[in-house]
């Protein structure tokens, strides 16, 4: 709409340059051909502290193990993350919460699963992903039922809204963890898409796009998941997201099928999903998650080629994400000296 | 005296004295003075307005893409000058505006129907080429402000293309100048001086 051209500059402009700023600093081609040549992770260490990275592994002891690397990385992704959130207003703050909503329901079955393993809490609170982190994590471990889990602790945080489908009086197993990660999942993407929806404009348009994909993405990972396990077609019906590209019709067919055949057949119906499902051809290398992975970074890519919206932070978030992977995974094929699948990596730029 | 100035224009015949009975009698009420004053202000007023938003639109996204790339601090300044530029637009054409208008001599007489189509004529002149300087630097302030930001994301990223953009916003900040050359046109024979 061009009225937001004109208006969004007043809260969001200078957020938004600091974020393209952030941005223009992701590893593009040259970097990661240079740190595919490296022999060992020192050699990445040095490669990186010439990039936007600077010297963030300076402070650690040789040798550097590819965990530390990761957790550094995520560091200086959670830093700028928040950064950019202290200093935003509203609706942007709304919008940056929503980006780690995805993130606390994460840590939250991270907590729980792991307390039901008996594993202990703070090796637990270390496993979790600091853009999600919130007061009572903690207090999580000591809840065994879905029902004290809500009324004790969930109840004050954000998450509330999305449990009201989750509560349930069964006990805490397997299946039923994965059930409730799902529902939460599907609760939130449907208020996020509801939200980026009222916002209009560019923002409604970009997220839109973005966040239609992620609900089939779900979609289909839920449906191939379930093949061979309890779960009925009805239940499953119940977690997939009620928006996205597949919806309603391919979604109907995604709830009937019975192999991964079936979900192929569903996705016939919508071109860039066809093209997904041929490239994981029967005896390729790639496999559907990298496909995802892949259709994904494009995506988010796009979303740069417009200006005046709230979709370049989201953006950034994940191809950053993904950017770590990609590091991570050149860093294990370097530590494991497997150079034949080191490009095996998505680039983004 | 003054009713009676303007009244001349007044072909209706309405002789009700306490009040108008038609708008075409309210509208020739109003005093020409009254409409070349308004122009000015919309001149210089709504000018400054468009100015000012294509200001703050570069401007931020200026400073912020300024910290992850601070080369092209000094070069996209340009683009506020352009903004700027349509501010003096607006200050220019308001002082030539006012000039026309002026403080009438104090022996204001007006001898005829002449006179008074003259005042008319000078009066909805000005105020109509004050709207016309406002309204084309309105839109050209924001046109530059919205090019010159993406002019700094996109600087910031890739320098090669800010000539290119720039390019853009010459071509937009025309767009005041055009307001200027008509007004001016418009108020040649306009003035409040010489009536007779």
């Amino acid at each position: 709409m061009a009225g937001d051209m004109m208006t969004f500059n007043i809260k969001d402009g200078f957020m938004e340059a600091v974020c393209r700023g952030f941005r223009s600093g992701l590893l593009n081609t040259t970097d990661y051909s240079n740190i595919c040549q490296c022999d060992c992770l020192d050699d990445v260490k040095q490669q990186l502290a010439c990039t936007d990275y600077g010297d963030f592994l300076s402070n650690e002891h040789p040798p550097i193990a590819t965990t530390t690397i990761a957790e550094k990385s995520t560091d200086k992704l959670v830093q700028e993350f928040n950064w950019v959130r202290s200093q935003s207003t509203a609706p942007l703050t709304k919008f940056l919460d929503y980006i780690r909503y995805s993130y606390m329901i994460d840590n939250v079955i991270l907590v729980i699963t792991g307390t039901m393993h008996d594993r202990d809490p703070h090796e637990l609170l270390e496993k979790c992903h600091p853009l999600g982190l919130f007061d009572s994590l903690a207090s999580l471990c000591a809840a065994t039922k879905t029902s004290e889990l809500f009324q004790l602790v969930l109840v004050d945080t954000p998450l509330a809204p999305y449990f009201s489908e989750a509560v349930t009086d069964a006990d805490l197993d397997e299946l039923n963890i994965e059930i409730i990660r799902n529902t939460l999942y599907k609760a939130y993407l449907e208020d996020f898409y509801k939200f980026c929806t009222a916002m209009g404009g560019a923002t409604a348009e970009v997220m839109g796009d973005i966040l239609k994909f992620e609900a089939d993405r779900r979609a289909i990972n839920i449906t191939i998941n379930s093949f061979g396990t309890d779960l009925t077609k009805d239940d499953r019906a119940k977690l997939l997201p009620s928006f996205g590209f597949l919806y309603p019709e391919g979604l109907t067919r995604l709830e009937q099928a019975e192999d991964f055949q079936g979900v192929r057949d569903a996705c016939e119906c919508y071109g860039p999903y066809r093209n997904i499902f041929a490239d994981v051809g029967y005896s390729s290398e790639k496999s559907l998650e990298d496909a995802f992975f892949e259709f994904e970074v494009a995506q988010n890519r796009l979303a740069f080629e417009q200006q005046f919206h709230y979709g370049v932070f989201y953006a950034f978030v994940k191809l950053k994400e993904q950017e770590i992977r990609n590091i991570v995974w050149i860093a294990e094929c370097i530590q494991q000296d497997q150079k034949s699948r080191i490009n095996q990596y998505i680039p983004i730029f | 005296a003054h009713n009676t100035l303007v009244r001349g224009m007044n072909i209706t015949n309405s002789t009700a004295s306490d009040g108008y009975l038609h708008w075409n009698d309210l509208l020739i009420d109003i005093s020409p003075f009254a409409w070349a004053n308004i122009g000015v202000s919309a001149a210089i007023g709504v000018s400054v307005l468009g100015a000012a938003w294509g200001i703050f639109v570069t401007g931020s996204s200026l400073v912020g893409a300024a910290i992850k790339a601070p080369r092209i601090r000094s070069k996209n300044l340009i683009s506020v000058i352009f903004c700027e530029a349509v501010a003096i637009y607006g200050v220019i054409m308001a002082i030539i505006l006012e000039t026309k208008a002026g403080t009438p001599p104090p022996q204001f007489m007006v001898p005829g129907l002449e006179g008074v189509y003259k005042l008319s004529f000078s009066g909805y002149g000005i105020f109509a080429a004050g709207l016309v300087v406002g309204l084309s630097n309105l839109c050209c302030g924001i046109c530059v402000g919205i090019v010159g930001s993406s002019c700094a994301l996109s600087d910031a990223q890739n320098p090669a293309l800010f000539v290119k953009i720039l390019v853009v916003e010459i071509f937009g900040s025309a767009l005041g100048l055009f307001g200027v050359i008509v007004g001016i046109i418009m108020t040649a024979g306009c003035s409040f001086q010489d009536t007779r």
